[in-house]
């Protein structure tokens, strides 16, 4: 099966990188190459800053869309990156989410893909 | 001259199966299909064949081995009937030469050989992605075998309710990829055992504590729970956890016909009838608890069916041994911390020091948040209180609690005190 592993940051949480513990771009390198090797990568992006992103909302089918710069306000949750994989099992991929460097001080949301 | 024993009664041997051992062979079926649906459908498909075929041809040697293939040649048939299911099970990696002997070779089998795979489902059951709620309810239909009414007047849940919570598992179990396995990873074994027993032990409490209606004790939920431990301990049979769980359980339920009087008013320890108290419950529990605390791996189980086996020892109040008692609630705040096992500890406490002390004790609890919600913590204050003679004391804290409380067996525990403070 395949499944997502949605990085979760927090917006009221320190930023990557100015706490000790927070996990660096190189553990994240490593994290990818053992993916690779177990041959289990499908994909994923990484995503800048959640102020970097706009948002378009329309109320109806009718409605104009409306642009917004940000994230939604309310939200203080946002999604740093994803990754994709292909493994058996939901244990298999929490197996891997629990290794993800993003898991550490953040959440790794681990969502099956929908199979169309 | 000896008289040949008359066969087997299909119709007798076919109940039998379905009340102890169908839930055995749908998760074997689980196991090898990996999807609770068709192991239903293909383990009733087998029942209805036996229905059949057994009075005609006999029953079977092994009505397990036959059951179990036939079974598993009902469900191939579905699958190679329905194109999607074919699909889905296609990740399953299905073979057509997987198809089982024929039911007559496989008769020959031992129900012995057969593996028994239920361990597999009570773990899948309790995996930590799976709702709390939800894993009770897939323990007992699926490991319990038993249906769908069944759970829902087990757990005093509308049926339409307890058929969307196991509908919605399912669905997660298929949609999440959640494997109805048994860790591989000895870890994660280690991690999901507690799951297991935590889910045995709240089906328990469901039916002894009974949180919603007015029936004080549900037996039959309680025996439900019993069984569902004893399966288990079954199946680990070196695991102290386990034999500690269902130790605790026998000498829980041993106690059961005394705690609460023939008005349904609960009845303290220190007032129970003992001569009510289940003899052969007690002596299996205590033995079983023995067992349990000799064994590596000793938790939380193991300790709490220590501490009731004291009191199942102790031929009156005054005889029990607090000291032993609030040694275990010591070793029990080790294992981490928990405000209502404090509180038992300061009653334990009291009882080995005294209600002064006991009193001491109690209160340096007060403010904890869990506790002052807790109508047995006000209880225990208030009774204390009366023990010291503190009578006016112990009327309001008493009165407290019983506004606390909700209607039902509590309530009436309390009320019953507050009157016989004021028949005094």
């Amino acid at each position: 099966m395949k499944y997502v592993l949605l990085l979760m940051g927090n917006l009221s949480d320190d930023r990557c990188g100015e706490t000790e513990d927070a996990p660096g771009v190189e553990e994240f390198i490593a994290f990818d190459a053992a993916l690779e090797e177990a041959g289990v990568l499908r994909g994923g992006f990484a995503l800048t800053d959640p102020e970097e992103g706009t948002s378009v909302t329309r109320a109806s089918r009718d409605a104009e869309a409306v642009v917004t710069a940000g994230p939604y306000a309310e939200s203080r949750e946002f999604v740093g990156g994803t990754i994709v994989i292909e493994v058996d099992t939901l244990d298999a991929a929490l197996g891997w989410a629990a290794r993800c460097p993003g898991a550490i001080g953040g959440r790794v949301e681990v969502r099956p893909l929908l199979d169309i | 001259m000896t008289v040949p024993e008359p066969p087997p009664d299909p119709g007798d041997v076919l109940a039998r199966v379905r009340r102890e051992e169908l839930s055995r062979l749908v998760a074997t079926l689980v196991r090898r299909f990996g999807d609770l649906d068709l192991a239903e459908d293909a383990a009733q498909d087998a029942m209805v064949s036996a229905l059949r075929t057994w009075p005609r041809d006999g029953v079977p040697r092994s009505p397990l081995a036959w059951l179990t293939s036939t079974a598993r040649n009902a469900a191939l048939d579905r699958v190679r009937r329905d194109d999607g299911l074919a699909r889905r099970l296609a990740e399953l990696h299905l073979r057509e030469q997987d198809r089982a002997p024929d039911p007559a070779d496989a008769a020959a089998l031992a129900a012995d050989d057969l593996p028994d795979d239920r361990l597999a489902m009570l773990m899948g059951c309790c995996h930590p992605a799976i709702a709390p709620a939800d894993r009770i309810a897939l323990m007992l239909r699926f490991v319990g075998g038993l249906s769908s009414a069944e759970v829902a007047q087990a757990l005093l849940l509308p049926l339409p309710t307890v058929q969307a919570r196991l509908t919605r598992a399912k669905k997660r179990i298929a949609g999440a990829g959640i494997p109805l396995e048994v860790p591989e990873d000895p870890a994660e074994r280690e991690r999901r055992l507690p799951l297991v027993l935590t889910a045995i032990s709240l089906v328990f409490t469901e039916g002894y504590a009974a949180s919603h209606g007015d029936a004080p004790i549900r037996r039959e939920l309680t025996a439900e729970a019993i069984r569902l431990a004893r399966i288990t301990q079954g199946l680990l049979p070196g695991a102290a956890e386990p034999e500690g769980l269902l130790a605790l359980l026998l000498l829980t339920e041993a106690r059961a016909s005394a705690r609460v009087d023939a008005e349904g008013v609960p009845v303290s320890l220190e007032e129970q009838d003992r001569g009510l108290w289940d003899r052969e419950l007690l002596a299996e529990g205590s033995r079983r608890a023995e067992r349990a605390a000799a064994m590596p791996g000793a938790g939380r189980f193991t300790i709490q069916a220590a501490i009731a086996a004291v009191h199942a020892e102790a031929t009156d109040l005054s005889g029990t041994d607090w000291a032993q008692v609030v040694a275990l609630y010591d070793l029990l705040l080790g294992l981490g911390e928990d405000p209502v096992v404090r509180m038992n500890r300061a009653i334990a406490l009291g009882r080995r020091d005294g209600p002064a002390s006991g009193l001491a004790a109690l209160d340096a609890l007060r403010g904890i948040a869990e506790l002052e919600r807790h109508v047995p913590f006000h209880a225990a204050r208030g009774l204390t209180l009366a023990e010291l003679g503190r009578e006016e004391e112990a009327r309001a804290v008493l009165a407290a609690a019983r506004e606390l409380a909700p209607e039902g067996p509590d309530r009436r525990f309390l009320q019953a005190r507050l009157r016989r403070l004021d028949a005094d």
